[in-house]
């Protein structure tokens, strides 16, 4: 459905997209996910025919997006809401929606049928004779969405759906994400973990332009280390003897320390707390806190974008 | 040709959505009025040359406020993304832009009606002047508007979009002044006064529709439509 070949975009001399290639199949929920700042807007606008990358290759539904000839067809096959979902101050929720559809081409015989459909789909019902400029972001978020599916486009791409929302908006979008992906392929960006985790059947993780890994999210956390736990430390203050012992402790994979924190990746099967909290506690660190956990998508993340 | 309609038409509720619409046509309506009757009893005379001379300074304040927040707003607040997204050429929604700020200056026209007619009330004005004078006037105003809307393309400041509006139509208003042009040597200032809006529009006034100086507004109008066009658009890439 959409295939993406060695991509770069540059803004002078930095990267914003450094080479990125990715297969995406009809159906697919994709979550691209990254640090504020490591591309996934930019990629976004690209397979949007927004902006143009430097070079590189993309063809989605099989149409080369080179050819300016077939962008006008690519971007009928699109339904987008970029970051934090600008609107039409000034409309109502029902203006703004038919004024989309008659952008997208929708006959004007057919245009309130599929504006009910949007509407009663995204929540909208009582809101939509209400000027955009009242709307919360809550709201904002579900007429941008509501927006990007008027015509019913093949492909869905959001960027940061969620930021910005309350818990319980966040849910709400999170739910309605769940029904789009069951009948058209969603790209969606992210710095939310759980979110992605709760949306997606495939995640891509992006750092500095480059996709960093690539699969669902249990085969992420499987290669973070299916078998790996997180121990996360804090304590009082760090010595310098501390370390050493920590290291000398059997079945420990990595230490890291960041202030009065401490990260140490263990083997799963392998429980080493009691030894740690024995060392910490001779020690006279001032033990604070001793977690242990399975290594999850969180960490596979951090691991990857860190530095 | 249906969405640039769609375009043109939400383009233009938003005119008068807010009370920028209101308040350009207001003051428009009211500092030209007052100007010409100022000049108008004292020289005596049933013209409405005087209004028509108004018009190239006061659009120029004019134009550049309705075309300020055009593409400028739809940067600043993200819109755009949206809108270059649609299944549809940056041609044509350069046009339709175009075609809202244009129905805007009509309707600013329309209302500078009183002024004819209140003076063929009193005398008996050339009408062949006034039609003329109207229409270099839509020529004017359209070529302003075109500029107004390239420089708009380019920043997503309404303030920054509207000074340098200003400042361009200025200097292409100011290149045909003779008080310049007596300072240049003869090759340059045939080159100046062919630019100048004011030339053209002084020549239309007369009466006098020539082809060369439709051409010469139509050429500035289509010349900045392509310039706005290719600051919006994605070329295709390789």
């Amino acid at each position: 459905m959409i295939k993406v070949e060695n991509l770069v975009k540059k803004y002078g001399e930095l990267a914003a997209l450094d080479g990125v290639s990715f297969e995406l199949n009809e159906g697919e929920v994709v979550g691209v996910l990254g640090p504020n700042g490591a591309g996934k807007t930019t990629l976004l606008r690209i397979l949007v025919a927004f902006l143009e990358p430097d070079s590189g290759e993309v063809v989605i539904d099989g149409l080369d997006m080179s050819q300016q000839l077939f962008q006008q067809k690519i971007k009928g096959k699109i339904g987008y809401l970029p970051e934090s979902a600008p609107l039409y101050d000034d409309m109502t929720v029902t203006e703004y929606l038919i004024f989309v559809g008659k952008m997208q081409g929708i006959e004007a015989d057919d245009i309130y049928e599929k504006l009910a459909e949007v509407v009663e789909k995204c929540g909208l019902k009582e809101k939509k004779n209400a000027e955009i400029s009242t709307l919360s972001k809550g709201y904002r978020q579900r007429v941008g969405i509501a927006q990007a599916l008027i015509h019913n486009p093949k492909i869905v791409i959001l960027d940061e759906p969620t930021t910005g929302l309350d818990p319980n908006q966040r849910i709400e979008i999170r739910d309605l994400i769940k029904e789009i992906g069951k009948s058209k392929t969603v790209i969606l960006s992210s710095h939310v973990l759980s979110e992605v985790k709760a949306t997606c059947s495939r995640v891509l993780i992006i750092n500095k332009g480059k996709i960093v890994a690539d699969g669902t999210p249990e085969e992420l956390e499987n290669k973070g280390g299916k078998n790996k736990a997180t121990i996360h430390i804090e304590v009082e203050k760090i010595g310098s003897s501390l370390l050493p012992r920590l290291e000398a402790v059997e079945g420990i994979n990595n230490i890291e320390v960041i202030e009065n924190r401490i990260i140490i990746v263990s083997d799963m099967e392998n429980d080493i707390r009691k030894d740690i909290a024995r060392i910490i506690i001779e020690e006279e660190h001032g033990l604070l806190e001793l977690v242990r956990k399975q290594v999850d998508l969180e960490d596979v993340f951090i691991n990857l974008t860190k530095e | 040709m249906n969405k640039i309609l769609t375009i043109t038409k939400k383009e233009l509720n938003s005119y008068f959505n807010s009370p920028l619409g209101y308040v350009v046509v207001s003051v428009f309506l009211v500092i030209v009025g007052w100007l010409f009757i100022q000049t108008f009893f004292i020289i005596g005379q049933a013209t409405l040359r005087s209004f028509f001379n108004l018009l190239p300074i006061l659009f120029m304040f004019i134009i550049p406020a309705v075309t300020m927040s055009s593409w400028s707003e739809e940067k600043k607040s993200g819109t755009v993304e949206v809108l270059m997204t649609f299944p549809v050429s940056a041609v044509k929604v350069v046009m339709a832009k175009f075609f809202s700020s244009f129905v805007f200056l009509l309707i600013m026209l329309v209302l500078t009606l009183a002024i004819p007619m209140m003076v063929s009330d009193i005398g008996s004005p050339d009408k062949g002047i006034i039609i003329a004078g109207y229409i270099g006037a839509i020529l004017l105003g359209s070529a302003y508007i075109a500029i107004g809307l390239w420089i708009s393309s380019v920043t997503r400041n309404q303030i920054i979009s509207f000074l340098v509006t200003v400042t361009i139509i200025f200097i292409f208003y100011m290149v045909g002044n003779s008080l310049i042009l007596d300072t240049m040597p003869n090759s340059i200032a045939a080159v100046g006064k062919f630019l100048s809006f004011s030339t053209h529009f002084d020549s239309i006034l007369r009466g006098v529709i020539s082809l060369s100086d439709v051409l010469y507004y139509i050429s500035v109008i289509v010349f900045f439509l392509f310039l706005n066009a290719r600051a919006v658009s994605l070329k295709s890439w390789k």
